[in-house]
């Protein structure tokens, strides 16, 4: 499978520090959603505009605060976030599509 | 998860015009079904909705005040923009547009008060609907514990709704509710236009926004949240320790149910061979007696066996999920399955699937994708199902040496265990080479809520369970016994001739069609025996133990029987033979039902021709290289 999103891609630099998307994320990372796109750059089964409106739903939603909570064994996908105060699991490639402001920067 | 469910029609034919009709709607996790439990009692009746296989839950209450209403429990949902099956019910049954069905006159939106963030936009969408609804701030106790404070007032001005605070396993609140749905009904006179159209992302973002402003306004956070679902996660959804729990878990599970059921069933089978046996000896003997104690008592005698292993493996999926474990184990196996190209959510019905192919085949409905839908009911039936045990145990009874290898190991249950153990692999296989060849590339998404952790409600798991034992009995009754009797007709007619030698079966249509195939199955080392032995176990694998019986014509029931049985086939089957069949099993589509179930789930003949041929030339590649490699090995 190939990984659309890298673990390791380097950051464009104009962005703000610590703005990534939250497939990067590793576990205990915390930080506020910046934006959702619905765009993970992975092959998805369902158009952009789908993705975001089902992100949207399970409280994916710019401004909300988020945690990563858990991380699957292999590849350490997928993983379970805090959104807000639900507790959603989403794999990685999904996770490409939420852009977080991480703490600590 | 969910059973066939055509116990009644639903009788939309007729609405008794006095009753009025209530609907449940709610995110998954609300409650919203031990609401419908405490609403509704015993008076409950599961079917499908016309035409479409969801599930249809309808049961009848009586409010304080002594009047009747219907309550619908529809299937949970975060938004009325339907993506599954299920959700499309759901869409169109609130908004009254649902084919045979009669638009309810208000509904009630059952929501978790520890977690109103995300239902508080559904609320939103059932207020552009126009429906009349209440809200029911379910599991409030549990809020109450944790100092949540909702300001119900204000909350109830926000969304234009009455709002009710209940406690669906205790009973607390529903009078209350009952009364405001009554008033509702009684007040209805023009309902509100319905503006609700599928929501854009950039209206699902305001709908946010506006939930959240309602949110803030109304709830006040928990003084004492609940830290206790974090600490179990902690170890239940750790890499290492959590995959190591689940394994133990379905460990347990299939333990009991092998082992507890198999008293019960041994009761069962006793208790029906001794009423065939009744039967028997006292009717007149003859085609009659023939037809009900070996064709009807006999058929429905070796359905109701598997109820005992179905009602433990039911058990523990509802425990399990009430609890909120499924969605864990879901996302722990996630990955595992996505190598096979199989969705996380593909493991309840494929664990069901060992019970039984059929609940398994319908539990796939909780699948969005149709691909990813379609691809594990293809392989579903690859999990052995409890029917094989009783050929495979009689099999390895009467071939395999009861030895110990590797210090202290049954070779017995070795072999029973590769059994198993080559169906599931098989099934990976299957589903890899589908998804990575057939259905290439695309993804579902992987999005699930993992719930809060709660005990499960014994009443609840108990009338969930009924509901699962009744449908089961009925499939069996509609489904199998037919088939069980279609098999009888075969093997019984026509009669064998005067002076006939052979058995009867010999004579009868199963007996010629056995022997018109057996050339095609000689290069897999299968006698005519066996073939014919086949035929009758189309209608339920496990009648071809009974079968084999007729063939060789042994007599006695139960145990003596099979022991006979298996020492009979010890002198008459090389090994080679014995593990070809073996092979065989894995792999046939040895199941009517299946076949049946899967043509209604995916409404046509394609897939069960599909599923049919595939797994028929499975079987018969592996008993061929199973036979041969054996004849190689010297085992001919």
């Amino acid at each position: 499978m190939s990984e659309a999103y890298a673990l390791s891609s380097p950051f464009n630099p104009a962005e703000t520090p610590g703005v990534r998307p939250l497939a990067t994320a590793g576990r205990g990372d915390r930080g506020v959603i910046v934006k959702v796109t619905g765009v993970s750059g992975a092959d998805e089964s369902v158009a952009a505009e789908e993705l975001e409106r089902r992100l949207l739903e399970m409280g994916f939603v710019e401004g909300a605060a988020i945690e990563v909570l858990h991380e699957g064994l292999f590849g350490r996908d997928p993983i379970a976030v805090r959104v807000d105060d639900t507790r959603v699991a989403l794999r990685r490639r999904e996770a490409a599509a939420v852009t977080v402001k991480f703490d600590g920067h | 998860m969910a059973l066939d469910t055509a116990l009644v029609a639903p009788d939309t034919a007729k609405p008794a015009s006095d009753t009025a009709r209530i609907a449940l709607v709610g995110n998954p996790n609300s409650g919203k079904t031990a609401l419908f439990n405490a609403l509704t009692g015993s008076r409950q009746k599961v079917a499908n909705y016309a035409g479409v296989t969801v599930e249809r839950k309808e049961g009848v209450l009586t409010t304080p005040s002594g009047r009747q209403m219907r309550v619908l429990d529809l299937p949970g949902t975060y938004s009325l923009r339907a993506r599954s099956p299920d959700e499309v019910v759901t869409r169109d049954a609130v908004i009254g547009k649902l084919e045979g069905e009669i638009a309810p006159e208000a509904l009630i939106c059952v929501a978790d008060a520890t977690n109103l963030r995300l239902v508080l936009r559904l609320v939103l969408e059932l207020k552009q609907v126009g429906r009349p609804f209440v809200l029911a701030l379910n599991m409030f106790d549990i809020a109450q514990r944790q100092g949540l404070r909702i300001d119900l007032e204000r909350l109830s001005q926000e969304i234009g709704a009455p709002i009710v605070t209940t406690v669906a396993t205790r009973k607390r609140g529903l009078p209350e509710l009952l009364d405001k749905v009554e008033a509702l009904v009684a007040a209805r006179k023009v309902e509100a236009e319905n503006v609700w159209h599928e929501p854009t992302a950039g209206e699902i973002r305001a709908a946010h926004a506006e939930a959240q402003r309602i949110f803030k306004a109304c709830v006040k956070p928990p003084e004492r949240p609940d830290t206790i679902t974090g600490k179990i996660d902690g170890v239940l959804l750790h890499p290492v320790a959590g995959l190591l729990i689940l394994v133990a878990l379905m460990f347990v599970m299939f333990q009991a149910v092998f082992t507890w059921a198999a008293p019960i069933m041994d009761g069962i089978d006793a208790a029906f061979a001794a009423i065939a046996g009744w039967t028997n000896a006292h009717l007149p003997a003859g085609l009659l007696t023939s037809f009900v104690a070996d064709g009807l008592i006999a058929g429905v005698g070796s359905v109701l066996v598997f109820l005992p292993q179905i009602l433990i493996l039911f058990f523990f999926i509802l425990v399990l999920e009430d609890s909120g474990y499924m969605t864990r184990a879901a996302f722990l196996l996630d990955k595992l399955m996505g190598v096979a190209g199989l969705h996380g959510r593909a493991f309840i019905p494929l664990l069901s699937s060992f019970a039984c192919a059929i609940p398994g085949i319908m539990a796939t409905r909780v699948i969005d994708n149709k691909q990813d839908r379609l691809t594990t009911i293809l392989i579903a039936p690859l999990m052995t199902c409890s029917a094989r045990i009783p050929v495979y145990t009689l099999i390895i009874g009467a071939f395999i040496p009861r030895a110990k290898v590797w210090g202290g190991l049954s070779l017995q249950g070795l072999v029973m265990f590769g059994l198993f153990a080559a169906g599931i692999v098989s099934a990976l296989v299957v589903s890899t080479v589908i998804r990575r060849i057939f259905w290439r590339g695309t993804v579902e998404p992987f999005m699930m809520e993992l719930p809060t952790y709660r005990w499960p409600e014994p009443r609840n798991v108990l009338m969930n369970l009924w509901t699962r034992a009744r449908i089961f009995l009925n499939r069996a009754g509609r489904i199998i016994l037919p088939l069980m009797v279609l098999v009888w007709v075969l093997s019984t007619f026509p009669y064998p001739p005067e002076g006939a030698t052979g058995p009867a079966i010999d004579y009868s249509f199963a007996g010629r069609i056995g022997q018109f195939i057996a050339p095609i199955m000689h290069p897999i080392g299968f006698n005519w025996q066996m073939t014919v032995a086949l035929i009758p176990g189309f209608a339920a694998r496990e009648v071809a133990v009974a079968a084999l019986g007729t063939v060789y014509a042994v007599g006695g029931d139960g145990d003596a029987a099979a022991t006979t049985l298996g020492s009979v086939l010890a002198h008459q089957w090389s090994l080679a033979s014995a593990l070809s069949f073996l092979a065989w099993y894995i792999f046939a589509p040895q199941c009517a039902a299946t076949l049946g179930v899967v043509k209604r789930e995916t409404n046509g003949w394609l897939w069960p021709s599909v599923m049919f041929v595939y797994m028929t030339s499975l079987a018969y590649i592996a008993s061929f290289a199973t036979y041969h490699i054996a004849v190689a090995m010297g085992a001919g």
